[in-house]
Parts: structure tokens; C-alpha cells; sequence
């Protein structure tokens, strides 16, 4: 079997977003650039599919710019295999994505294709569902737990409710939830071994479909901020203060 | 122009987001038909025709409908989208699940997750975990829109009699099959609307001490909320998870429990009208978003707290 990861290159989950005073975006000059954090589980969980014995290969796929490369590096660094880049700049929605990805899985033959549920930057909740849609194959979204049978996935899906399991034939795309694993970090030697990993890169434009923005952002602003409040010297004052001044309890 | 919204229920009730999606929708354009599909779902039907923003509704039923899979509904779904320039639904796991898909088969760039209507074409949504909003307009002939439905009023239950269409069902996927949900029952408010939420994090230090918070929110008829990282730790239930990648709440109060504050969480949270933190860290970056910091010993102020709720002479419901 042959997995195929979708890994996305955004700001780190850490830094403080500033807005641009422009209003044209937010800032990412000189700025903490990290693996989606759930990309990284979907890494991982590949990873631990080939160890026990039920994948062969795993390629690790990301669209964006030139940089994008060293996110693909790290997830050759814990596990994956080859890894591919198509290089794309500017802003790429999920839709264009999922075209792009659908040519990639078109010449690569994957069974299984996994990757985050959601990007941290543009929080839109997208790719996967899109390229399940376009491929015609069964999703898998939100996943906390993949058990791989005959032909089969099980999957437990986070849900607003709770938990609910379904079973998707292989082919299938699955969007992985923070909770499915924890991902392992890299060792030295196994991100030395990671550079000498092939790395194909490819150029969006060759792949003959329209990636162009259908969205435009007009504006990009601060959201309203909270005015700030006190701090409370007691148990007491803090439920005379939601009693009598708040008026919420 | 018309507006196409997918509802969300159990085959017996609408789910109460549907409702805030109805306002939303109804503000992109007043020509608001829904689409029920699901399993001897009558009744549903009945309750979304009698809202009085709703013009009509489609009511396909069917078996394969008794389970929400997204692959047996996005063809439906796709067959009615014909008629409308935009499809809508709420933006938590269930429209999450379902509206990529039928936008991809529209050929259409989701705008996901809106909290406010500017135009039919432009829309306010935030992004990086809350942390900019992003006002976007969308150029495809058929677009399609999630709502975040905290950031809406539901819409009223009754007064409308809108005509209901028996609607014709489309073949079921065989590549995606229902095992089992579980679903956590509780008789507390549901932590998307209610009006009070207290939730613990981490420095919870265990499930066990949940009844710390357990005993105020019964006091206060309080859904229970918790940061990432209780979930992870194994304090509580996934369901209850708050931040950017759990469920966003606005209640009246929000009282954090011993949670540091971290963005992913201020995400779900920091729209709440009043919120009090409760921290024993004093720089915790929770109590920059806090009306009322208390820095204290969790384990000493959360009894303490409950003690002065049982002075008072009346706490609203």
C-alpha cells in the first residue's frame, strides 16, 4: 500500500499574527514558519502504517513556494519516503489545491491519502473533503483513530456530539485530527539521512488546470479588542463583582 | 437569487444551529428555502416550515438518510444546488464534513465559517485562529458558505407556514458505511448555546477533579467546557474541547479554570461577553482577556466559589 501526505507550510502556532497596517494581509516577513500542526500527525500516522507492515511507501506532497521544500524535509526526516514539491506562489485556496493534488494522486496511484484536517493560517477546513469530492473517493474527516483492515479504514471521527466510527473502502482520503497521535521528532541522523531523500519538484503551471484565487480578499484587519479588565483580590469580590456589576449570575 | 440551506438534525429535532444559519442566510438574501434530508424526518420539516423566514422546504427521505453521510448527501444536494445561487450551512463538524464536498463538485471556492453578511458576495471571516478577520469576496456564480452560528441569533421557531416539497432521493454511496456514534448525553445545556461555560484545563490535574467544576455548573445550569490540553491529558471528553480547532463559544459568562490561555484556545472563547479567569499563574496569558482575573490556587478558590453561589439568595437560570 501506498500513502500519499499533504503537508502545509504556515506561520508557527506560536507566534503572535500582526496585522499588516496596509490591511493587505498579515505579517509573515521574519517570521516562525512551521509544519500545519495537524499535517504533522497525518505525517505520523503514515509513518506508523508502514512500520507495522501494512504500507510500503509513503510521499510526502506540498504546494507552495520554494520554502515549502524544508517542510516537505521534515517529513522525510520522520519517516516518509520521497517527497514532492509544486511550486506555486501567491495565494493557492483549497479548491486549487485539491486540483493540484488530484493530479499528483493521479500519477502517483496512492491507496490512502492523509493530511490535516484544518490549516492553522486561513482556518479554512477544506482540501480533503474537496479532493475526496473530486476524485469521487470516501473522506474521512476529523480522525482520531484509524484502524487499517482488508480494503477497509476504520475510522473514529471527532464530532460535535462525541466520537462516530465509519468504514471507508480504500481508496480513501483521511483528515487527521490533533488527537489521532503524537508525533514523533526527527533525530540527527535521520534529518542528514533526510537531504539525500529524493525530492521532485514540479511547477504548478505545468499541470494544465486553473489556480487562480476565485476569492478576493479585500481586507484584512485587527479584530475588535477587549477592553481590559481587573483583577479581583477574593472568591468573594469576584462573585459580588458577576452578581452585582456584571449581572451574569 | 435564491439561498439554498442544508439543516442539520437527528431525523427527530432540528439541531439548534440550524437556526442561527437560518438568520445568516436569511441576510443573503430573503428568498431562504432548506433542505431536510434524512430518515422519516417528517417532523423536522414540519418545525423548519414554521419559521417564518423560511419560503419552502425540500424534504427528501430516505434510508440511506438515517446516518449523516456525507457522501450519500452531497449528490442531493448538488441536484437541488442547480436552482440557487448560494448554498449554505453552519460551519461545526457536521457542515465541516458536508460543504467542501459539494463545492468541489460545483467547481466553487468555499468561503467557510462567516460571522458576518456585508453583501450576497462578500462576507467577514476570521482568520488565524481569530487573531485577523478577513473580509472576502467571492466571484464564482454559485458559492457556497459555512456560517459560524455563535455568530448569528437563532432565527424564530414559529408564526411561518412555508410550503413543504416531497423531494426525490439520490443513489447511496457504497465506499463509506455507519459503524457507531457515541454520543455523549447530558443534561446540562449544550455548550454551544448556553448561556454559562466553565471550563478546565490543564491545571485541573485530572478527570477526577472535574467535580470541582461539575459542582459549580450545576449551580449555575452551566455547560462544561475544556482547553486542548485537559482533552489530550484524558481529563474529559473531546465534546467538550473550546478553541480554534474544538467548538466556539460566546456565552454570557465564560469562567476558564486553571487554562494558561494559549491562542488556539482564546479562538473559541474570547468572543464571550464577560469572561473570568481563574489562574494561580499571574502572568497567564488568560487574564489578558479576562473582565475578572482571580489569581488563586484553583483548588482553593473553586470550593471557596461554590460556598459564596450557595449564599446567594438567587442565581439567574
Amino acid at each position: 500500500m501506498k500513502i500519499l501526505v499533504a503537508v502545509k507550510r504556515v506561520i508557527d502556532y506560536n507566534v503572535q499574527i500582526r496585522v499588516k497596517e496596509d490591511g493587505s494581509g498579515v505579517v509573515t516577513d521574519n517570521v516562525k514558519m512551521s509544519t500545519n500542526p495537524p499535517d504533522d500527525n497525518a505525517v505520523e500516522e503514515a509513518v506508523k502504517i508502514k512500520e507495522s507492515g501494512k504500507a510500503k511507501e509513503i510521499i510526502v506532497v506540498s504546494v507552495g513556494e520554494e520554502k515549502a521544500q524544508e517542510t516537505v524535509r521534515k517529513a522525510l526526516a520522520v519517516g516518509a519516503d520521497r517527497g514532492i514539491l509544486v511550486k506555486a506562489s501567491g495565494t493557492i485556496e483549497p479548491l486549487a489545491v485539491a486540483k493540484i493534488l488530484q493530479k499528483v494522486v493521479e500519477k502517483e496511484k496512492p491507496d490512502l491519502v492523509f493530511m490535516g484536517k484544518q490549516a492553522i493560517d486561513d482556518d479554512c477546513n477544506q482540501t480533503g473533503q474537496m479532493l475526496a469530492a473530486i476524485l469521487n473517493w470516501p473522506q474521512a474527516t476529523f480522525a482520531s483513530k484509524i484502524d487499517v483492515k482488508e480494503n477497509v479504514l476504520e475510522v473514529t471521527r471527532e464530532v460535535d456530539e462525541g466520537l462516530e466510527t465509519i468504514e471507508v473502502k480504500i481508496p480513501s482520503i483521511v483528515t487527521c485530527d490533533l488527537r489521532l497521535n503524537e508525533p514523533r521528532y526527527a533525530s540527527l541522523p535521520n534529518i542528514m539521512k533526510a537531504k539525500k531523500k529524493p525530492l521532485e519538484q514540479i511547477d504548478a503551471s505545468e499541470l494544465g488546470i486553473d489556480i487562480k484565487p476565485r476569492i478576493e480578499q479585500i481586507k484584512v484587519e485587527e479584530p475588535p479588542k477587549r477592553k481590559a479588565g481587573i483583577k479581583v483580590a477574593s472568591v468573594e469580590e469576584l462573585v459580588q463583582k458577576l452578581k452585582n456589576e456584571a449581572k451574569v449570575i | 437569487m435564491s439561498v439554498l440551506l442544508i439543516a442539520e438534525h437527528n431525523n427527530k429535532e432540528v439541531k439548534p444551529f440550524t437556526f442561527n444559519a437560518i438568520t445568516a442566510a436569511s441576510q443573503i438574501n430573503d428568498d431562504l428555502h432548506v433542505l431536510v434530508i434524512g430518515k422519516n424526518a417528517d417532523t423536522v420539516a414540519k418545525s423548519i416550515s414554521e419559521v417564518p423566514s423560511v419560503k419552502k422546504v425540500i424534504h427528501v427521505d430516505d434510508d440511506i438518510y438515517e446516518n449523516y453521510i456525507a457522501e450519500n448527501y452531497t449528490p442531493v444536494i448538488v441536484k437541488y444546488a442547480e436552482n440557487y445561487s448560494h448554498i449554505v450551512s453552519s460551519a461545526n463538524t457536521f457542515g465541516k464534513n458536508l460543504m467542501p464536498r459539494i463545492a468541489a463538485l460545483l467547481d466553487t471556492s468555499q468561503v467557510s465559517d462567516i460571522i458576518k453578511v456585508i453583501s450576497e458576495d462578500t462576507f467577514l471571516r476570521p482568520i488565524y485562529a481569530g487573531n485577523a478577520f478577513a473580509t472576502v469576496k467571492s466571484s464564482d456564480k454559485k458559492k457556497c458558505v459555512t456560517i459560524r452560528p455563535t455568530s448569528f441569533d437563532p432565527a424564530p421557531t414559529s408564526g411561518g407556514s412555508a410550503e413543504i416539497v416531497k423531494g426525490e432521493n439520490t443513489d447511496s454511496s457504497q465506499n463509506t458505511k455507519f459503524v457507531k456514534k457515541e454520543e455523549i448525553k447530558s443534561d446540562r445545556p449544550e455548550l454551544g448555546t448556553a448561556r454559562i461555560v466553565i471550563s478546565g484545563g490543564r491545571g485541573m490535574q485530572s478527570g477526577e477533579n472535574f467535580k470541582l467544576i461539575t459542582a459549580i455548573a450545576d449551580k449555575l445550569n452551566a455547560a462544561i467546557g475544556a482547553s486542548r490540553a485537559a482533552v489530550d491529558a484524558g481529563y474529559i471528553t473531546n465534546d467538550h474541547q473550546v478553541g480554534q480547532t474544538g467548538k466556539v463559544v460566546v456565552p454570557d459568562l465564560y469562567i476558564a479554570v486553571g487554562i494558561s490561555g494559549a491562542i488556539q484556545h482564546l479562538a473559541g472563547m474570547k468572543e464571550s461577553k464577560v469572561i473570568v479567569a481563574i489562574n494561580k499563574d499571574g502572568e497567564a496569558p488568560i487574564f489578558s482577556v479576562a473582565d475578572y482575573g482571580l489569581e488563586a490556587d484553583l483548588f482553593d478558590a473553586l470550593p471557596k466559589f461554590l460556598e459564596e453561589l450557595n449564599k446567594l439568595n438567587t442565581i439567574q437560570k
